[in-house]
């Protein structure tokens, strides 16, 4: 296999007419948008407009039809795809947390380094020690997820992610499910990553978080970016009527 | 909040669906053990009644035999965990192939499960009895095969593809959320599966698997219609020696005794851990 020629100028995810169809129902209609090294990209809009779907695709959960995803120059769409060596790069925290019930806090972090990346334990442990401390979760290293609420769930959910190392981080609705006093947390482990440099790629209903994180605001509805742009720009003078709508709704 | 000072705010309360069933049914309960001490006791006093005040004392004379009926008892139970234990490791395997990706594994493992499952115990029983051979001849050597070892291979039949299908449930019973996220943490299907599906599965298969292992003890006396001197076998031939009617009832009640002071408490351990893997 040829190695890809990637350099940190090129985007980390390149997306070209990307195409997705559940049989009849079309959820992504020819996507097409740049993510640089570094960018926090926030993606909105209204249900069922193939939003999660598109985090799906860039990892590999969810094959594509038509189109091209590169992800730091390496071809997603491509039968011969390491699909393993992708989600190496590629953290994803999804909106039910989806952490192991049958594993304590620090376990669930420390799996993945231990048994993909061939990892030393003492030294998985002590950087998962540290990741929790991070998400602000220290002396609940041995809780297991039954025992924590869900704003700490998804903050070790995040942590778990983060052990992997990865190039890019995927949130899809990750504050959706939570209650309203436990998401300012989330929101806060998120802003701390991004303001360290991580590439994120956000799915959020959250537009005040959207407004001050992003770098660029994608609107999406029925599986098509309807229009992007900086966030004071994007929400001071959207053109299209359905953003206006949208916007109308949720604001 | 200020309003709703000194006033009594509604509340509600823990409550049962009408239509919902208040306990788990068809387990044994105590009650159950208590109505087979009386009918044990019963059947003794008429039997005594019948058979005259010159006969030997029904109670003494089955505790005479006590010994011998432990014996058969003693390989009921011993068939059950071997069965229990060769079922399962083969049922595991055969759950393991129900959900594989490669179709024909599934389509295999699928038609395996529905013959046993769907057959008579005793179907099978008879079957293994009259297939297999008295002995085997492995390497040169020549290992006899009792019919006890027979018929608990028989018996394990069915159970490994009860365990099949415990496990295949057990499996699609986990949320689709556990394999996506052990997907996105680049573990392989392997590895998904041992370190993050099984071992979630063990915890919702123990009490059903617990459940399996009373049906099959209690099943074990069907060996004794193919000549397995078990505990109901030989219940009959003491029936016989003795040559007295007014036996009858009360030597198989007090066998049945034995099975209900055996299973019983496996049944209220099986009901323990459901309600305790139900809480988390």
């Amino acid at each position: 296999m040829v190695p890809p020629s990637w350099t940190p100028e090129q985007p980390l995810v390149r997306l070209r007419n990307v195409h997705k169809a559940f049989g009849a129902n079309v959820v992504l209609g020819g996507v097409t948008f740049d993510v640089m090294k570094g960018d926090v990209i926030c993606i909105i809009g209204p249900s069922g407009a193939g939003k999660s779907t598109l985090l799906r695709c860039i990892n590999a959960l969810v094959p594509i039809d038509r189109g091209s995803i590169l992800v730091e120059g390496q071809e997603v769409n491509d039968q011969k795809l390491d699909k393993l060596a992708l989600r190496r790069k590629v953290g994803m925290v999804f909106q039910q947390y989806n952490l192991f019930p049958h594993r304590t806090a620090l376990e669930n972090i420390m799996m993945a380094p231990i048994h993909v990346l061939k990892r030393e334990r003492g030294e998985v442990e002590a950087r998962a020690r540290a990741l929790m401390r991070k998400v602000r979760l220290e002396g609940k290293e041995t809780s297991y997820p039954g025992e924590l609420s869900g704003g700490q769930q998804q903050r070790v959910a995040i942590a778990r992610s983060l052990a992997m190392q990865p190039d890019l981080m995927l949130f899809d609705e990750v504050t959706a499910a939570l209650d309203p006093e436990t998401v300012k947390e989330v929101l806060v482990a998120i802003r701390e990553l991004a303001e360290e440099g991580m590439t994120c790629m956000i799915v959020t209903h959250e537009m005040g978080f959207a407004r001050e994180i992003a770098d660029e605001i994608y609107f999406t509805d029925r599986g098509v970016v309807i229009e992007h742009g900086p966030p004071a720009e994007f929400f001071a003078n959207c053109r299209d009527p359905r953003t206006r709508q949208f916007l109308s709704q949720v604001l | 909040m200020i309003a709703a000072r000194g006033a009594t705010l509604p509340v509600l309360k823990p409550f049962r669906l009408s239509g919902a069933p208040s306990s788990s049914p068809g387990r044994f309960k105590l009650r159950h053990g208590a109505l087979l001490v009386v009918a044990f006791c019963l059947a003794v006093g008429v039997g005594q009644a019948e058979a005259g005040p010159a006969a030997p004392s029904i109670i003494a004379t089955i505790l005479k035999w006590t010994p011998l009926l432990a014996q058969g008892f003693a390989l009921d139970v011993a068939m059950s965990f071997l069965a229990m234990a060769i079922g399962t490791i083969a049922g595991v395997g055969v759950g393991l192939g129900l959900i594989s990706l490669r179709a024909p594994v599934r389509g295999g493992s699928w038609l395996v499960t529905q013959c046993f499952r769907n057959s008579p115990w005793l179907v099978l029983l008879f079957y293994c009895m009259l297939l297999m051979p008295f002995e085997l001849h492995i390497a040169g050597a020549t290992v006899p095969l009792p019919d006890w070892a027979k018929a608990t291979l028989g018996l394990s039949l069915p159970v490994m593809a009860n365990v099949a299908e415990l496990v295949r449930g057990a499996v699609r019973s986990i949320p689709f959320g556990q394999w996506e996220a052990s997907e996105a943490l680049a573990f392989t299907r392997g590895q998904t599966l041992r370190m993050v599906i099984l071992p979630q599965c063990v915890k919702r298969m123990t009490p059903p698997w617990m459940n399996l292992y009373a049906i099959l003890t209690v099943a074990t006396p069907l060996t004794s219609v193919v000549g397995v001197s078990e505990s109901m076998t030989l219940a009959g031939d003491v029936l016989s020696s003795e040559g007295r009617t007014e036996l009858l009832v009360p030597i198989y009640l007090y066998l049945l005794l034995w099975f209900f002071i055996y299973c019983y408490p496996i049944a209220l351990a099986t009901r323990a851990l459901e309600r305790r893997f139900q809480v988390r």
